[in-house]
């Protein structure tokens, strides 16, 4: 097969841009994971209500989705911390198995009930800056794209920052640790798993809020998001913040490249290649610590 | 048998008689519907056993058993279709080709210590990296699905499993039983004793000179080729495949709902599952409609609720519960 560089070229930058989107809402995955020590079956079914909150905002006042993120990211983080504080704290001590059940029930419900509320169709944001694109050198950048993947970036940088230097990111990491100790030193620490259940939350709202306008959205979209989700964190090292975003480029890139030379169809399957490669290889992710 | 029959008391004896005669008499006064939906409990009531072999004796969460019901299915349907061999030759192809999976699988994840939460992912992994394998490949349909010739109803032919819906509920019954019975056997037997020390604590296991690895790749070796068997079921009674349908996540979700909600680790609790799951889903489709309600997706909402409500308020399933009301002092391995 013959391809120009310069239609590869244009490809891997969509896709890394594409791949920043993808990469924050594995972030909300991996930050859920890394604290919580849930893994939360229900990620990409919280995306795909981020993203049908956003068409159903732009569609009954024409609000822009980098606007609806505000709303849409607080009310995340307000469900998704009770979520964890009513439903989910009194399964931390039980076994995997069973709160595994418990968030694919959650998942089940929100996948249906999306299905009841907006239908099978999919759908769609249109706003006209999607239209655009900038040039550079061969390159060509659609402009929605630039700013999805901008939002993303500057959202997880936020969420660094958080964690780096606010005194509740550092008791949340200490919670992390070690939560026996977190606990010794007077930490509320179910509290503070449900901020963090938040937190992740709001993430993955913010993602939403991107990828829509990006692709069309429909409620069957929330498995395979949350495969993506997994696919990416796994990758880049579960726990790790940078690790995530690193995944998500990495398999942003990937599926536009695979569906480029194999066929669209074809491009998760690279995907779950990468995951099986990694985990064998490196099980603790690509930036993952391996004391874990 | 003998052995199951040990941990029941009298009473419980008489419980698994009775419904045994309930099962073989089944087909002879139930209508077409009732049929189909005691075949369905009966299939997830043995791929549910399965799985529990794996999980539930031996602690291993497999979220990609749709993985080898696919591969069985596929691998005996190609032999019938393309080489025109019968499915009890074939049977030994599909159960061959899930073993090679599943001790591959088991061999990388065990062999570089991926367990719990990874080895899950790992197994959806390869569950997923299978179905598109399967979208494209040309030879057996890709995403347009593999077809068996449909039967003529008329007579059955046990031989090419082509036949009635009578025939297919006491070959799915048979199944059961058998899987039952192997699966009790294999609790009293060393192998059972070791999967249980392993499923409680690998470590301690290994330090009492367990061979974990060993005995690890045995629980998938034997869940996977139980699991090939649904898969060939599945091909001759539907008489088609896609990849997206049986190699989907969902598949496996469903396999394992049984087990979780009957009682994870018992004997009993897959087939309580599988009864108790088929019956809310049909309940709910009855009463939805006698409501006129005609929502897509409100009956999988209550599905979910229901198995939210299970989750929380029964973490050992119904069995062990049940067992206790009953009276019967049924297996207490879970307990």
């Amino acid at each position: 097969m013959n391809v120009g560089f310069d239609l590869v070229a244009n490809v891997v930058v969509a896709g890394m841009l594409t791949g920043l989107v993808y990469g924050l809402m594995a972030l909300g995955l991996s930050v859920i994971f890394g604290v919580v020590r849930v893994v939360n079956f229900a990620h990409g079914e919280m995306m795909t209500i981020a993203m049908f909150a956003a068409t159903a905002l732009f569609s009954a006042w024409g609000v822009d989705p980098f606007l609806a993120v505000f709303p849409i990211a607080i009310a995340f983080f307000i469900v998704g911390y009770a979520l964890q504080a009513t439903l989910i704290n009194p399964f931390i001590t039980r076994p995997e198995h069973t709160q595994f059940m418990l968030l694919v029930a959650v998942a089940i419900i929100l996948v249906n009930v999306l299905l009841m509320l907006f239908g099978p169709n999919a759908r769609n944001v249109q706003v006209d800056y999607q239209l655009e694109s900038i040039e550079i050198g061969p390159v060509l950048i659609d402009v929605a794209r630039l700013y999805a993947a901008g939002t993303a970036l500057a959202c997880a940088a936020a969420l660094f920052a958080f964690f780096r230097f606010s005194l509740t990111g550092k008791a949340i990491r200490a919670c992390a640790d070690n939560h026996l100790g977190a606990r010794v030193v007077g930490l509320n620490v179910k509290r503070l798993y449900a901020f963090t259940f938040g937190l992740g939350a709001a993430c993955v709202a913010v993602a939403g809020c991107m990828m829509v306008l990006l692709v069309d959205v429909t409620p069957v979209l929330g498995p395979y998001y949350t495969l993506l989700a997994f696919v990416i964190v796994i990758v880049g090292g579960l726990g790790s913040m940078t690790g995530a975003l690193l995944g998500g480029v990495l398999i942003g890139m990937s599926e536009a490249v695979a569906g480029l030379f194999v066929t669209p169809s074809a491009k998760s399957m690279v995907s779950f290649a990468l995951l099986i490669v990694v985990l064998l290889f490196r099980p603790q992710g690509l930036l993952g610590r391996s004391t874990r | 048998m003998s052995g199951v029959l040990g941990q029941l008391n009298r009473r419980g004896a008489a419980w698994l008689a009775l419904l045994a005669i309930a099962l073989l008499a089944l087909p002879l006064f139930a209508n077409s519907y009732v049929l189909s939906v005691a075949i369905v409990i009966l299939y997830f009531a043995y791929t549910g056993q399965a799985w529990n072999v794996m999980m539930g004796f031996c602690g291993q969460l497999s979220l990609g058993h749709a993985l080898y019901v696919g591969l069985g299915g596929y691998a005996a349907a190609a032999l019938f279709v393309h080489f025109g061999i019968g499915p009890w030759a074939g049977v030994w192809a599909a159960m061959a080709a899930c073993v090679v999976f599943g001790a591959v699988i088991g061999m990388l994840a065990f062999r570089f210590g991926i367990g719990g939460v990874y080895f899950a992912l790992l197994t959806i992994a390869f569950a997923e990296f299978t179905r598109i394998g399967f979208d494209h490949w040309e030879w057996l349909g890709a995403s347009g699905g593999f077809f068996l010739p449909v039967a003529q109803r008329q007579y059955n032919d046990l031989a090419n499993l082509r036949g009635s819906p009578e025939m297919f509920y006491y070959l799915m019954l048979a199944l059961v039983a058998a899987a039952f019975a192997l699966c009790s056997w294999l609790l009293r037997t060393r192998i059972g004793y070791y999967w249980l020390a392993i499923r409680e604590d690998p470590e301690a296991a290994q330090a009492l000179g367990v061979n974990t690895f060993r005995y690890k790749m045995l629980a998938v070796v034997i869940s996977s080729a139980m699991t090939s068997l649904a898969g060939v079921f599945f091909a001759f009674y539907y008489n088609n495949l896609f990849p997206e349908q049986v190699f989907n996540i969902g598949r496996s979700i469903e396999i394992i709902l049984g087990p979780i909600i009957g009682g994870l680790g018992t004997l009993f609790g897959p087939i309580l599952g599988a009864a108790v799951l088929a019956v809310l889903a049909d309940g709910i489709t009855e009463a939805l409609r006698y409501a006129g309600i005609e929502v897509p997706g409100v009956k999988q909402v209550f599905y979910g609720l229901c198995l939210l409500g299970v989750v929380v308020f029964l973490p050992h399933g119904i069995w062990p519960t049940l067992a206790r009301w009953l009276g019967v002092t049924a297996d207490t391995r879970r307990e």
